[in-house]
């Protein structure tokens, strides 16, 4: 063989993994909870402070968990996809909401429907960095026995809904 | 009317480069005078009309024309003119052009100062640097038009991003990028040596001061760049081996090691191939960085808004000119000959080694910018490569290079003993040695780091010493002349290569004293409140509100005492740009040959208290105080006359050239 | 010149007394080792920052975070394991030696050797094939006349 041809092999392969590249991106970050078991809180409800929410509550069912709050812009754009979602009473949505004010969050529910069987408060944020949240809204899948099954960081769109959330929740209901 | 205009002229000029790209190319290859003579005036015809479209986006920015969206988004009529102005190339559309525009004041570059070159040859380098001025101007027409109209007009812009309203905006790009573009002339040169199948000592001869200027220029745009960031960015930090960062750094390391090899090629025949992929891998890394920063494959605090379509337009883009370029390479080495002999302790040999440590250097900086996305392409997980990687694999790879620089200008080309070199180096490296190894306990902290660093940097320096006293013996012994004469009769060159080599020396001093010595103090000051730092001490004497052009400041009035005695006022300020809503800390600097002091405004905490951070760093300016050395050496090395002289009897020359070392 | 008044103005409305001002974390010390772990740890909402460099608001509170954790007593490698296990491998700045690193890792010495010996090997080629193709003496006289005419033209 030509040993001229070695740098035009490397650079070939470069240019093969650059064009791979340019489909990725660099800022998601996978979470390396997929398939660990959600991390334990206790946290009070939005809605009636004296209660409170844990996850143990809630095994035997599989159910979402959305991290949103009233100042975070992205979170409207996925939020008509969460109520009709709750409507459709296919799986239940518990919310996170990530450091808010009560009333703030309150108001914005009011204004644009509220999807969630409950809301937990997370006013310090501390549960959140558990669940590796980084950006505002995101939203996990959990199974029946409390294991997180997926992770979604950004809005969710009805693409991610329809081909990932859902088939996903259907198999693990079944 | 005018941005119009501007495209125009920008479409006038990709016809004129596809003209210049084809026929002298064409030419040179049938031996067409005509064709070939082509080249010239389409080189300065496209220059005169990228400088038509330069001038016309400028001309849009200055006058605030918010009817062209590359300047609603860049830029605000309340941003002074000199920002507005710089915003140019504030944006990937408008740095683009800047790029472009380079390239063509390289080519008329060329133009001017290749009379002396055999037309062919000159008409080969241009056609492909025309090919490459294609290449732009075409990406920049389909994906990125600078004078895109928006209808209807803003009535103001969004303003450019504070923190490149700064005077380093007006001048670390166009010094960067005329050094990205000037490898171009480098690789053009090596392309058509490849194409005429004439490569030798003339054709390294040629080359080589355009290397050592494009190389001087990215020298000053990085040293420029490191200054900006660490004034501007307020946490005193001058390189954060970040993607974009690491993009310049890559072909300024070949480039580097392209210079040396070039000196090899020039004077003993030697290296010819390894020459001529130097020259296409060193502009290849430039392209490269292009495609890093603007394609969005990478994160970096200072990549352009990016876009997959320009991603991919780039990367075809490489893959035509490195591919090409490297399959021509391959086509056409085998056939280039091998030059002199040397043996195994040689000058060639200290240089080649060099070369390697560079090259190897280099190559582990791009493995740890891509290896991320090498990881996240395979789906072999998502991982981050930061300083601390670079510094613990960079640091190992310079030392051994460090070290060859005190020898190889030593060794005799050709053939040089161990023992002699050893005999002659002796006292530069005990000296070295002792002194490293003491200094640091004169300084109050001994650490190994620092003994290594001043152990290097001494023997750089102390090695140079040895070389010029040696030389000058030499000389005194050979015709008899006084020390004063023979300092004059050395060759500009030589006094290049040991100014530069001292840079290296200036710099690494800079880089071991400022990381071993440096202090630093965060603290809560309220008005009278004071702080000592490395010997001074710092009373904050108030705090006052000062409108700016298009920010509101916050600015600390900060006494600094030296026994009781005040030195110096230092006004660090917060700022609050309006139109991006963005809040920004300008640190006060207070630059001295030994140190600079450093007072940067954190946060109010109440209490009309504010966070006020405070560096002493001593020996910081050392560090690009080297770097303009080093570019001074190469400035140095290119005024050598036999870069001038020698040109006339070339021409007959290169012919017989080509018999004896191929 | 407004400078200069504003000085003298403060300077005059100054408060007799000056204090020592106070450092602006409560522990110094705890706070060098704050800042040396997370200048190792990648802010997660920036471009390209440690979490010690940003002023974003999530990195605040993983700075918190830290903190909190070295008062409770914690070690660094088990608050880097902490973040680790929250956010990946992606947090830290010096990735770990892992079997997806070892490249990384290697790569540079690994292509340190293989040059070093390539070159080895190519001098040694280089001379075999040198000795071989020695010059005829006719062919080194017009050689050397050659040389001798551009070092005549080129370098003096």
């Amino acid at each position: 063989m030509n040993r001229f041809l070695l740098p035009l092999g490397i650079f070939l392969v470069l240019s093969v993994f650059l064009a791979v590249g340019l489909k990725l991106d660099p800022r998601e970050v996978p979470s390396p909870l997929i398939d660990k078991p959600a991390p334990p809180f206790q946290l009070a409800l939005l809605q009636d402070p004296g209660k409170t929410l844990a996850p143990g509550d809630l095994k035997g069912q599989v159910w979402i968990l959305n991290v949103w709050a009233s100042w975070c812009v992205p979170c409207l754009q996925e939020h008509p996809l969460l109520v009709d979602l709750s409507k459709q009473s296919v799986v239940p949505i518990y919310g996170l909401n990530y450091k808010d004010a009560r009333d703030d969050a309150l108001k914005w529910l009011a204004r644009h429907g509220n999807p969630y069987t409950l809301s937990a408060m997370d006013a310090d944020g501390i549960v959140s960095i558990d669940y590796g949240v980084y950006g505002v809204p995101e939203t996990y899948v959990i199974d029946k026995d409390g294991v997180i099954r997926f992770k979604q960081v950004g809005p969710v769109t009805p693409k991610v809904l329809e081909q990932k959330i859902l088939p996903l929740v259907r198999r693990l209901q079944g | 009317m005018i941005p119009e205009l501007g495209q125009f002229a920008l479409i006038i000029a990709l016809c004129i480069a596809l003209v210049q790209g084809v026929l002298p190319i064409v030419g040179a290859a049938r031996g067409d005078v005509t064709w070939m003579n082509v080249a010239r005036p389409a080189a300065q015809g496209q220059f005169v009309f990228v400088v038509i479209a330069f001038g016309c986006l400028a001309y849009s920015f200055v006058n605030n024309d918010f009817s062209v969206l590359n300047v609603v988004n860049n830029s605000n009529s309340s941003l002074p003119w000199y920002y507005r102005f710089a915003a140019t190339w504030g944006s990937h559309e408008g740095s683009l052009l800047l790029w472009v525009l380079m390239l063509t004041v390289w080519m008329v570059a060329v133009t001017l100062f290749s009379r002396h070159l055999p037309a062919e040859m000159v008409s080969r380098i241009l056609g492909v640097m025309a090919l490459i001025s294609v290449g732009f101007l075409l990406f920049m027409l389909f994906t990125s038009n600078p004078f895109e109209r928006l209808l209807p007009a803003a009535p103001d812009g969004r303003d450019l991003n504070p923190l490149l309203q700064d005077p380093g905006m007006v001048i670390h790009p166009p010094m960067l990028y005329m050094g990205y573009v000037g490898f171009s002339v480098a690789f053009a040169f090596a392309v058509a040596a490849l194409l005429g199948g004439q490569l030798d000592a003339t054709w390294a001869r040629w080359s080589r001061p355009w290397t050592t200027m494009a190389w001087v220029f990215l020298t000053i745009g990085i040293a420029l760049g490191s200054g900006w960031a660490y004034y501007e960015l307020g946490w005193g930090g001058w390189w954060f081996w970040d993607p974009v960062e690491n993009a310049s750094f890559m072909p300024w390391l070949l480039g580097t090691a392209l210079i040396h090899s070039l000196a090899v090629t020039e004077k003993r025949g030697g290296f010819k191939v390894w020459t001529v992929l130097l020259a296409i891998v060193t502009f290849s890394l430039s392209l490269l960085g292009t495609f890093l920063v603007r394609s969005g494959v990478l994160t970096s605090v200072h990549a352009f808004a990016t876009d997959p379509a320009r991603g991919v337009f780039i990367l075809g883009f490489l893959v035509v000119v490195i591919g090409g370029s490297l399959a021509l390479f391959a086509w056409r080495a085998p056939r280039v000959g091998l030059g002199g002999k040397f043996g195994f302790v040689s000058r060639e040999s200290a240089l080649l080694a060099n070369n390697l440590l560079l090259i190897v250097a280099a190559a582990s900086v791009l493995l740890g910018t891509l290896y991320p996305l090498f990881l996240d392409a395979l789906g072999l997980g998502k991982i981050s490569v930061g300083p601390p990687y670079f510094d613990s694999v960079f640091v190992p790879l310079m030392a051994p290079a460090i070290f060859l620089m005190g020898v190889g200008p030593l060794a005799k080309w050709k053939q040089a003993e161990l023992p002699d070199l050893a005999h002659r180096l002796k006292w530069a490296l005990v000296v070295a040695l002792v002194t490293a190894l003491l200094l640091p306990f004169t300084m109050g902290k001994w650490t190994p780091m620092i003994a290594f660093g001043l152990l290097l940097a001494l023997w750089v320096g102390l090695s140079g010493f040895v070389n010029l006293w040696q030389r000058i013996s030499q000389l005194r012994v050979a015709n008899g002349l006084g020390t004063g004469a023979q300092l004059r009769g050395l060759p500009r060159g030589y006094y290049g290569m040991l100014l530069a080599h001292a840079g290296v020396a200036v710099l690494i001093t800079g880089v071991t004293l400022v990381k071993g010595y440096e202090v630093e103090k965060d603290v809560r000051m309220q008005t009278g409140d004071t702080v000592e730092v490395g010997g001074y001490t710092f009373r904050l004497d108030g705090l006052v509100q000062v409108p700016g052009p298009n920010y509101e400041a916050t600015r600390g009035l900060v006494s600094v005492l030296k026994n009781g005695k005040s030195v110096r006022t230092m006004f660090p300020e917060k700022r609050f740009y309006h139109v991006q809503q963005m809040p920004m800390t300008e640190a006060a600097i207070d630059t001295g040959f030994t140190r600079d002091l450093y007072v940067s405004l954190g946060e109010p905490v109440g209490n009309n208290a504010w966070v006020v951070r405070i560096y002493h760093k001593p020996f910081i300016d050392w560090i690009w105080g080297g770097a303009f050395l080093m570019a001074l050496g190469g400035i140095l090395a290119i005024s050598d006359k036999r870069y001038r002289l020698a040109r006339k009897t070339e021409r007959e020359l290169s012919t017989g050239a080509v018999a004896v070392t191929s | 010149m407004t400078r200069i008044t504003a000085v003298l103005l403060l300077a005059l409305a100054m408060p007799a007394y000056s204090n020592e001002a106070a450092p602006a974390a409560d522990d110094p010390v705890l706070e060098q080792r704050v800042m040396r772990l997370t200048a190792e740890l990648r802010c997660l909402v920036c471009q390209n920052q440690s979490l010690a460099d940003s002023h974003a608001e999530l990195a605040i509170d993983l700075k918190n975070q830290v903190r909190s954790q070295m008062k409770a007593g914690k070690s660094d490698a088990e608050i880097r394991d902490y973040m680790v296990a929250r956010y990946g491998d992606f947090v830290l700045y010096r990735p770990p030696l892992k079997s997806n690193t070892v490249l990384l890792w290697g790569g540079p010495f690994v292509l340190l050797a293989a040059g070093a010996l390539g070159l080895g090997f190519y001098l040694r080629r280089r001379r075999a094939r040198l000795t071989e193709g020695e010059l005829t003496s006719e062919q080194r006289a017009r050689a050397d006349a050659l040389l001798r005419a551009g070092q005549k033209g080129g370098t003096r």
